[in-house]
């Protein structure tokens, strides 16, 4: 991200896929869902092999727990573009749809799994060994289950201080502390119930006292430990943030807006540069506002984005342009960018028109642009010899490079330019 | 012709304003809000024809507007309106329930005949949701196989779409095509249709991963 794309076709530097949770499609923890994205296949697939290694001896459900533990949650939306992260956290945009808004797969899941190891303690005779597994297992999962959502509230909520127990519980009331107190109660419920196997109650509940204090005096050994380390988390975050973003909004508005509202209050007289000005200010804000795919350099979309910017500024005619597929930097299409660009030229100069459309897709076989605009048009049999724009600059530049380029054009409805290169050997596809 | 009723819903009062100004006397403005919940409130009590709506909304978003409003304003179509050209707020938008999805740099003109559209029950694709919806819809199929099909446009659609990403008016698109206009709409609402409904894995996992494309 940080280095700036070379033009040739070097290879990016090695970078191991690494595996995370998918905390936003979870239904228990997320597990299957990340692994799924790994390993590429669907995710039914992977929810299905948990399952089934559950019965070998409860493989399926260790293996989910251990992956819960060691697979980092995947942070959302680490590339969002600065106004969508900032209406995001003013609470602006819709947040992602939860999958536990649809508690169906849950239920039928959890209802299959209780079933085979119902079946499992029928047949094996040993109820006692099941059940508080069961519940030793619930427990440890809604316990973790809070430890994600916290943070995930950490993720979404950058702005406010962690509290000493904000790591753990997060802010979010009663519902965090229901999960938390229930995931302790199931805990000490299936020591209790493990005890109770083969003693009595009273053993039992002696035992479970036992493990009640001790959670409570784990918790006083870690508190402050604890506490310090929110605190430095807390420092550290804002310290960060703090001088990140700023540095960047600062050097944007800089860089841009500044300029421009210099440039427009010297030229207030002019109507036409002050519009010209306000629409590239405009387009170069939105840009970086709200387009993540903005910081991509060098690839065919990119190229051809630059040169509609240019031609609006220079023409004071806005380009649409909508790009379908794209192609990675170095990708020999330089041609066909200048051939869209002089048809971009030629609409914006010579259409009459306050818009002008560019459309570019890449598909499996061909490279295409369409420049359309709804202007004067003129009769394409009639171009003068003397005309150099479009005979040289686009349709024989196009026939050089292998292409074709048509112009169609009916005086008075306007004139639609298409561009056509067969697609280049793809340079370094595994390029991101 | 009788004027649609409208209910402007942004939270920028600057910007409501002008869309009043732009609009003039083509549509019948019943109403304003500024954030989630007066939306929510002002659509069911006026019950418009249309409402355009902000994606970015404080209390969230549109796509929430049209969560709370289900049931309760039958006729009500949505117009999503935003300076945002996020793939994942439009394709978002969408799939919660908009009639269509035009940028906040469209013309007055443009727009009334967008809401003229959209309160017909038509869709409303800009060339930028064009594009988006070819991206989204990717490397699909060589000739159309079933329509009933959610996850994949036909040929037909396709064709329909790249024109329309073009730049192309519906009626430019019909008559390129040789088809009717009332066919032209038809495939565009059975693609919107498929954007709502389709539950293709990919649609939604898409967006964020468009920097791999």
């Amino acid at each position: 991200m940080s280095q700036t794309a070379p033009s040739s076709a070097t290879a990016p530097p090695y970078e191991a896929r690494r595996a995370w949770r998918a905390t936003e499609e979870s239904l228990v923890g997320g597990v299957a869902a990340g692994l799924a994205h790994h390993l590429g296949v669907p995710v039914m697939w992977v929810r299905i092999a948990f399952l089934c290694a559950t019965p070998v001896g409860g493989l399926g459900v260790v293996l989910y727990g251990a992956l819960w533990m060691f697979l980092p949650a995947r942070r959302p939306d680490e590339e969002e573009a600065p106004g969508l992260a900032a209406a995001t956290r003013q609470g602006k945009r819709a947040g992602r749809q939860r999958r536990f808004a649809d508690q169906g797969p849950l239920v039928a899941m959890a209802a299959v799994v209780v079933g085979v190891l119902a079946l499992l303690s029928v047949v094996t005779g040993q109820v006692f060994v099941v059940w508080p597994l069961i519940l030793a297992g619930g427990g440890l999962a809604v316990l973790w289950w809070q430890a994600d959502e916290a943070q995930r509230e950490r993720w979404r909520d950058t702005s406010s201080r962690v509290g000493p127990f904000g790591g753990i519980f997060g802010s979010g009331g009663w519902s965090g502390w229901v999960r938390l107190v229930v995931g302790v109660a199931l805990l000490v419920g299936a020591i209790m119930l493990f005890t109770l196997r083969g003693a009595s109650l009273s053993a039992a509940r002696d035992v479970g006292m036992a493990a009640l204090l001790g959670v409570v005096g784990l918790g006083l050994i870690v508190g402050p430990w604890l506490v310090r380390l929110s605190a430095d988390l807390t420092q550290e975050r804002a310290e960060r943030i703090r001088s990140q973003e700023r540095a960047d909004v600062a050097a944007h508005l800089h860089d841009s807006v500044l300029q421009t509202l210099a440039l427009i209050q010297r030229s207030a007289d002019d109507p036409a540069t002050v519009a010209r000005l306000a629409r590239a200010q405009e387009r170069d804000l939105r840009s970086w506002l709200y387009d993540s795919a903005a910081t991509d350099t060098g690839t065919f979309a990119a190229a051809l984005r630059e040169v509609a910017a240019e031609v609006e500024d220079g023409f004071g005619v806005p380009v649409e342009v909508v790009c379908v597929g794209d192609l990675p930097a170095g990708a020999p299409v330089r041609p066909l960018v200048l051939a869209a660009r002089e048809a971009m030229v030629n609409a914006a100069k010579h259409a009459g028109v306050d818009k002008v459309d560019a459309y570019a897709e890449v598909s499996g076989s061909d490279v295409e642009v369409f420049v359309r605009d709804r202007g004067v048009g003129f009769d394409p049999a009639a171009i003068g010899a003397d005309r150099h724009g479009v005979r040289d600059s686009i349709v024989d530049r196009m026939r050089r490079h292998g292409g074709e380029a048509v112009v169609r054009s009916t005086p008075g409805e306007g004139t639609e330019v298409r561009l056509r290169l067969p697609r280049p050997a793809d340079v370094a596809e595994e390029s991101s | 012709m009788t004027r649609h009723t409208v209910v402007i819903v942004d939270d920028h009062a600057m910007f409501r304003a002008g869309v009043r100004a732009e609009l003039g006397e083509a549509v019948a403005v019943v109403g304003e809000a500024a954030d989630v919940d007066a939306a929510v409130a002002a659509v069911v009590e006026h019950q418009p024809e249309v409402v355009l709506l902000d994606v970015h909304l404080p209390g969230g978003g549109g796509a929430e507007v049209m969560r709370r409003t289900t049931g309760k304003a039958g006729g009500t179509r949505f117009l999503a309106l935003s300076v945002s050209d996020a793939a994942e707020d439009v394709i978002g938008t969408i799939r919660a329930g908009a009639r269509g999805y035009v940028t906040k740099t469209i013309t007055g003109p443009e727009l009334v005949v967008a809401i003229d559209r959209v309160a017909s029950g038509d869709a409303v694709f800009s060339p930028r949701l064009a594009g988006f919806v070819l991206d989204a819809f990717a490397g699909t199929i060589e000739v159309a196989q079933v329509d009933e099909d959610l996850d994949r446009l036909t040929e037909r659609e396709r064709e329909v779409m790249r024109l329309i990403a073009r730049g192309y008016s519906y009626k430019e698109v019909a008559s390129e095509l040789f088809i009717s206009i009332k066919t032209v709409e038809t495939h565009m609402s059975s693609v919107l249709r498929k954007l709502q409904l389709s539950s293709r894995h990919e649609l939604t996992r898409w967006a964020s991963d468009r920097r791999l494309l």
